[in-house]
């Protein structure tokens, strides 16, 4: 029993470290101030000015930005990822040993050294700077994560499924779409979930291929120019506490759901 | 008909085998090419083709920000895994596939930036003076959950009649820490080690905003190569160095991690 306290204590320190900075600026998020005092008292200011504030346009500029380059990604990334899944599958043994270990590079590899190849490479062949850019180097980091989720899905269909539907006279593509896409649905959804999260939290490629012409912000590059300067504003606080609790909620509920359902043994996340 | 279904189905195959090359082309353009051209780039200075760039390197200050990096890589490494293994051992053993496990997790699908932003800010609060100590503080919460996270995995993958056998055999609690825990979950420690040591080596951003710009780590340095002083040769010669500091830990990963455990994907 004491052990278990005891062990119970640790974790809770641990935790607290881990949420110590979080919880403090959502506290204090409602004080208006960046010294940790209620001084002003209890208030909406902080989230007011978000709407209010000089830079509200520039923010609201990063986050559509950040959206339309998360979902455009994704999507593409998705579709590419799992036609990809399929097609390797099917690879003699060989290739499909050298297409899976080529499929890891973006994933073991630096962020920063996957980020200045690309733009090396965006500036050898002089691709325009700008969304393009962005778009294709996101699209080049997280498909190898859907892959890697559809993979596994299509490893454990039975593939008597496919030729059984063959076999009743479907057609190729019909086998393909009304079967197989269903049986490793959970993979694509889970693979463009998580090719949706990684492409909104990025800093690194985003920040390199961005180009410093063109002042194109994402969230993440838009917090990295201003709030590094300037350091944090009470705005920022506000900002950083949303963004907190809405990931929080959205990787909880995404993570409860599928324990609910018990699909995966031992995996939590992805 | 048996003949009939038999060209039908090599016809199929192939067919299905079509779908993955949109991708492998991708790949061969967008991931492939890339490396092969900073590959090249080291090689060139001044339209030639020399070992300039490494010796450059070698004689530059950036070999210091290295040994500076490599230190700073270990020494978090060692405090994440010092303090994550007890909590992963400690999740399995009360609390296993609860949401207490997931509150390990969660903070590191915040972005990172904004944590260590928030980090910074209680250091000014609490009227740390900002450097080498704020730095891997910084560090060690930023990167605790990605080494949390496989060790748990592995630990909760161990059969537990290994466990018990050991004590039936007379083990005493930390032998069966020393000869049984360890190396069955060894290939979520060096999971954990790479998915600490390599970020934490060459990330960008978090030692600058940490340190007031004191502290210069690798992935720093990259970035100025390439951003600033656009000396592509010189950056390419340490984004290979990196390269082969990813690809030495992720063969040891492979060596030591059990086959099933890889294909289950990364995270």
């Amino acid at each position: 029993m004491v052990k278990k306290i005891l062990s119970m204590l640790f974790l809770l320190v641990v935790i607290a470290f881990l949420y110590m900075p979080i919880v403090m600026i959502i506290i204090f998020s409602f004080s208006n101030r960046t010294d940790f005092t209620f001084a002003n008292g209890f208030n909406f200011d902080a989230y007011i000015s978000i709407f209010t504030d000089k830079n509200s346009g520039a923010l609201l500029q990063a986050f559509k930005n950040t959206i339309l380059i998360a979902v455009i990604s994704s999507v593409v990334s998705t579709v590419l990822g799992t036609s990809a899944a399929i097609g390797i599958n099917r690879l003699g043994k060989r290739m499909k040993r050298i297409v899976n270990n080529v499929n890891q590079l973006p994933v073991i590899n630096s962020e920063v050294v996957m980020a200045v190849s690309l733009m090396v490479f965006f500036v050898t062949f002089k691709f325009p700077e700008g969304y393009l850019r962005l778009i294709l180097g996101h699209i080049a980091f997280s498909t190898p994560y859907v892959v890697l989720n559809v993979m596994p899905k299509l490893v454990q269909m039975d593939n008597n499924v496919y030729e059984a539907a063959l076999d009743l006279g479907a057609t190729p593509v019909r086998a393909l779409t009304s079967v197989v896409l269903p049986i490793i649905s959970p993979g694509i959804v889970s693979g463009f979930l998580l090719a949706f999260t990684l492409s909104m939290d990025d800093f690194i490629i985003t920040q390199i291929n961005k180009g410093a012409t063109t002042g194109i912000d994402t969230l993440s590059t838009y917090i990295y120019s201003d709030a590094r300067i300037k350091g944090l504003s009470p705005y920022w606080f506000a900002v950083f506490s949303i963004i907190f609790v809405v990931v929080l909620a959205v990787v909880l509920f995404i993570n409860l759901r599928k324990k609910s359902k018990g699909s995966q043994t031992g995996g939590i996340i992805a | 008909m048996s003949f009939a279904t038999k060209t039908c189905r090599t016809r199929i195959k192939l067919n299905r085998k079509v779908f993955g090359y949109p991708y492998i082309l991708f790949l061969t353009i967008f991931v492939v090419l890339p490396l092969v051209l900073i590959l090249v780039n080291a090689f060139i200075a001044d339209g030639k083709l020399t070992l300039h760039n490494f010796v450059a390197f070698v004689q530059s200050s950036n070999m210091k920000v290295l040994l500076n990096s490599l230190i700073v890589g270990v020494v978090t490494t060692v405090c994440c895994l010092l303090i994550g293994y007890p909590v992963a051992f400690l999740l399995n053993k009360y609390y296993r596939n609860s949401v207490m496990v997931l509150m390990f997790i969660l903070p590191m699908w915040v972005n990172f930036l904004i944590r260590t932003l928030a980090t910074r800010q209680i250091f000014e609060w609490m009227g740390v003076k900002l450097g080498m100590g704020t730095v891997l503080v910084g560090m060690i919460y930023n990167y605790l959950p990605f080494m949390i996270l496989p060790l748990y995995n592995s630990i909760s993958g161990i059969d537990k009649s290994y466990i018990e056998a050991a004590q039936d055999l007379g083990a005493d609690n930390l032998t069966v820490l020393l000869k049984a825990y360890i190396p069955l979950s060894l290939s979520g420690i060096i999971s954990g080690i790479t998915m600490v040591f390599i970020p934490t080596i060459s990330t960008f951003a978090i030692s600058e905003l940490l340190s007031d710009r004191q502290i210069y780590l690798f992935g720093d340095s990259i970035n100025d190569m390439f951003m600033k002083s656009s000396s592509y040769g010189v950056g390419s010669v340490m984004s290979l160095v990196m390269l082969a500091l990813v690809l030495i830990s992720n063969f040891l990963m492979n060596k030591f991690g059990d086959k099933e455990e890889e294909s289950k994907g990364v995270w």
